[in-house]
């Protein structure tokens, strides 16, 4: 009863948004079926060489196949898998790392507050494409390296993010007051202050995620992604870049693949804060 | 005005003291990562008297802080070090890179900023209208793809197609500028295409909300005419936030030229910095991430003048 309950409850919900969000939040759930299932469906392995080099679509390989004869179909399919992934991984670090250094700074203030936020002055004052490509230029590019650098150049912004929320809601009466009770900074953060700012800081969270999965792609277009021969999305735009002069769409793929997911959490978080709270009701 | 002159000097005196920070920044990232620039270039199979000599060559037996020192003061002297790939150098690679790149940069933004705000000026008088959804739809769904997306469609409608642009930029020195131009028109409508999505819509958030202010509606209810409205009472406020947004994009060009250098193959500072990265051509990567980061934190120290002295309560603020 109560499950078919919530069901019609997420079934209105859904109704109610506008088609454009419910597209996107179609597509987004076609990718999480695919990176949770992604070997199930996948027609070939990950890095099987199937045919010769850039066949064209067939009944055998729905989109081609690659540079080195790999089926573009089971490559896109496994490369959701390592791309988004770690665009999550990255994001959720960066999430973490920034929202609670953000906290700390907004909770303790003073000389605390200064020194991180001056800190974070100057990551944000460097250009982030170029320091991530100084960094993995020499820490090199192995996924723990990519994970770690793009999530310490990311996490700035979320430290300002919620180091602002949270400013503005310890300037309220009711932390005055849990203050005077004499409640723990902790608890006063748990149960005040992170309340009210998730949804800000959760938004932020999506749109972090969305800029993380362009930057990662952005950068394995730049050979500094993750590394051959696992199938990742920027990668692989790379890896078929010289078909593009003949006119044929096998770089594009991949392309779209980042496009579509980026472009559907964008349409969706733009719902989502242009309605505001509306939608928590 | 007497407020402003102190302000200014603070706000440069902060960019100064944000580069010495970047550029110690992007000079120990190199020292403390594990290995060292020597390693970095020799790679795994190497012997150890090998190392040490290119570890003395490089003065890399020196402590860090005088080699940052040295570095420092050979940068300001002019002495960007030489290309450890092709032994040239640093200067000359720039001498011939970084024309290039502001050549690029220059179109996209000569055409990209006019358009944009237009663009969101007209979504910002028209808002909620089919117009500006259909824009604004356009817009978010640009600023969501990948900029090589982007180039390709170019590339592929354009080039491919209709074969009337070049799918790759060969810029020769000594080329005439029709021809330059020619060469450049893929590239720099990527880049406009990218950063008109970004602008536009922050020119029309920032319209809109001095749009619905109550003194802009009270110029309504005076009865003004529409356009006195918009020009004389609400757009001097709304420069501030725009000017803001176009210093900040200009800034995004900077790293929005490195994949679009690569992807074209224009020889730009972009393609020369991903060139370097591959060979681990360090002096090289520190030279050209230290150039692209000053026109970074320059052109935000920009957007922070432009936005104080457009704003009279910012201008005459007493505090330090």
């Amino acid at each position: 009863m109560s499950n078919a309950a919530i069901d019609t409850g997420l079934r209105r919900r859904f109704a109610r948004l506008p088609l454009l969000q419910r597209i996107s939040l179609v597509v987004i759930v076609i990718y999480a079926i695919v990176v949770v299932f992604g070997p199930l469906l996948a027609p070939y392995g990950e890095t099987e060489t199937v045919g010769s080099a850039y066949e064209p679509s067939s009944v055998d390989f729905l989109l081609g196949t690659d540079n080195l004869g790999r089926d573009m179909l089971s490559r896109i399919i496994y490369g959701a898998r390592n791309t988004i992934g770690l665009a999550l991984a990255i994001s959720v670090l960066s999430f973490v790392v920034g929202v609670s250094t953000g906290l700390w700074a907004a909770i303790s203030g003073g000389v605390v507050d200064q020194l991180l936020s001056r800190a974070v002055d100057v990551i944000i004052a460097i250009p982030k494409l170029i320091f991530a490509l100084l960094i993995l230029s020499i820490a090199g590019t192995s996924s723990i390296s990519l994970v770690l650098t793009v999530a310490l150049l990311d996490a700035p912004r979320m430290f300002r993010v919620s180091r602002a929320a949270a400013g503005n809601i310890l300037v309220m009466d009711f932390i005055e007051v849990a203050r005077l009770r004499n409640e723990s900074r902790v608890w006063i953060l748990f149960h005040d202050v992170l309340p009210n700012i998730a949804s800000v800081i959760l938004t932020e969270l999506g749109l972090r995620f969305s800029y993380v999965f362009l930057f990662i792609s952005a950068l394995g277009f730049l050979g500094l992604g993750i590394q051959p021969p696992s199938a990742d999305w920027g990668t692989m735009v790379r890896e078929n870049a010289a078909l593009i002069s003949f006119g044929l769409m096998t770089p594009i793929i991949p392309a779209v693949a980042i496009g579509l997911l980026t472009m559907s959490v964008n349409f969706l978080i733009d719902s989502a804060s242009d309605r505001g709270s509306e939608l928590d009701d | 005005m007497t407020d402003l002159v102190p302000m200014m000097i603070w706000r440069l005196v902060l960019g100064v003291l944000t580069l010495v920070a970047v550029s110690v920044v992007i000079f120990l990232s190199v020292q403390m990562l594990p290995g060292d620039a020597a390693e970095a270039i020799l790679g795994q199979n190497v012997t150890p008297d090998t190392l040490e000599a290119l570890r003395r060559s490089m003065n890399l037996d020196v402590p860090a802080g005088v080699r940052y020192f040295a570095w420092v003061g050979n940068l300001l002297q002019g002495d960007l070090g030489t290309s450890l790939a092709s032994n040239r150098p640093v200067v000359d690679l720039l001498r011939e890179r970084l024309p290039n790149t502001i050549f690029l940069a220059a179109v996209a933004a000569c055409v990209a900023t006019p358009l944009s705000i237009v663009l969101g000026l007209v979504c910002a008088l028209y808002r909620n209208r089919y117009v500006d959804r259909a824009l604004n739809a356009v817009a978010l769904g640009a600023s969501s793809v990948p900029d090589f997306f982007i180039a390709y469609v170019l590339i592929i409608v354009f080039a491919v197609t209709w074969m009337v642009f070049p799918p790759l930029s060969s810029i020769m020195p000594g080329m005439s500028l029709p021809t330059r131009l020619y060469q450049t028109v893929l590239p720099a409508l990527t880049l406009t295409l990218a950063t008109t999505a970004y602008m536009m819509r922050m020119t029309r958030a920032s319209v809109v909300s001095v749009l619905s202010t109550a003194y802009v509606e009270m110029a309504h209810l005076k009865g003004l005419p529409k356009a006195r409205v918009v020009w004389r009472h609400a757009l001097p406020n709304a420069i501030a936030p725009i000017a803001n947004v176009v210093a900040l994009t200009l800034a995004y060009l900077v790293s929005g030229v490195v994949v679009i250098e690569t992807l074209f193959v224009y020889p730009g500072l972009g393609q020369l910095l991903v060139d370097s990265v591959s060979k681990r051509d360090i002096p090289v990567i520190q030279v050209v991430c230290m150039l692209f980061a000053s026109f970074y934190v320059l052109l935000n120290m920009a957007a922070d003048l432009i936005s104080t002295i457009s704003n009279p309560r910012m201008r005459h603020r007493r505090n330090p």
